[in-house]
């Protein structure tokens, strides 16, 4: 892989800049994310959104919900174009840990997310 | 009866399936009844103790009879204006329709944040409502409801 993958984040309202804006509180870094919001959009319109936040590149798709308007452009757009991978169910840990993991493929740049966000839930002391 | 052109979504699983505690959400869309991947894609939101059905709109206008006299309380979710013009063709069982999102395409134009319509989609929407379908707007159930003669 020549280009470090990049983040995209698809959320409902503005949670997607958020999460952004608090991985560069935390890392300093805002490089590897662009955040796209829903709102106002149907399908085709958000797909069409995230195209331009895509460009050519590879990466991975973080969306909040999983089967939500964001899940389903998200999901259409993977299943039409090659080097995107669509994790839902986004936190903060599986973004702070993507900024020092993007070279590698989307496909194991997303399994690791997975893995990451799922780690990070849990109640104190378990 | 909604109509929205998100389909299946979150405002629609989580938000008015919270408010109305539904037995079962139908969607009656040509295209995603034919396709067996769409179909998986729009069943991944839906809580499990929802029954689901997908439909096409003609499919639908020759059941609407057995789901409203069934004890189940049911959603039906269509996409566009055209389709619920053609299920009220079928059938005069559809007496309440909810808009919930239909969004900038075409030649619409903005007639609440979220719905926009064509003139002909609001002469649709009219021509139904002077027919008896009370027709409110209204994307998620803390809102207001906006009735059809207010947002034209």
């Amino acid at each position: 892989m020549s280009e470090p993958l990049i983040g995209v984040v698809v959320t409902h309202s503005a949670m997607g800049a958020a999460l952004v804006e608090a991985v560069r509180c935390i890392t300093g870094e805002t490089e590897p994310f662009v955040a796209v919001s829903n709102e106002g959009c149907n399908r085709q319109a958000l797909i069409d959104r995230l195209q331009t936040a895509i460009g050519e590149a590879q990466g991975v798709v973080f969306v909040d919900l999983p089967g939500g308007s964001c899940y389903q452009a998200a999901a259409q757009l993977e299943h039409t174009r090659d080097g995107l991978k669509v994790v839902a169910g986004v936190n903060l840990a599986m973004l702070l840990d993507f900024v020092y993991h993007r070279d590698c493929t989307p496909d194991v740049a997303a399994a690791r997310a997975v893995k990451t966000g799922m780690r990070a839930i849990r109640t104190v002391g378990s | 009866m909604r109509i929205d052109d998100r389909l299946i979504h979150g405002q629609v699983v989580v938000g008015w399936a919270q408010a109305l505690s539904p037995d079962r959400l139908v969607l009656a869309d040509d295209t995603v009844a034919a396709s067996e991947w769409e179909r998986e894609l729009y069943a991944t939101g839906v809580p499990p103790e929802l029954d689901l059905e997908f439909v096409s709109v003609d499919e639908a206008a020759g059941r609407l009879d057995d789901w409203d006299g069934s004890s189940q309380r049911t959603i039906l979710l269509v996409g566009d204006v055209d389709s619920l013009a053609r299920l009220c063709e079928h059938s005069s069982q559809i007496r309440k329709v909810n808009l919930g999102g239909i969004h900038r395409e075409g030649q619409r134009e903005e007639r609440l944040p979220y719905v926009f319509l064509t003139d002909d989609e609001l002469a649709k929407l009219r021509a139904l409502s002077s027919r008896g379908v009370e027709i409110t707007a209204q994307d998620v159930p803390t809102a207001s409801e906006i009735p059809l003669g207010e947002i034209l």
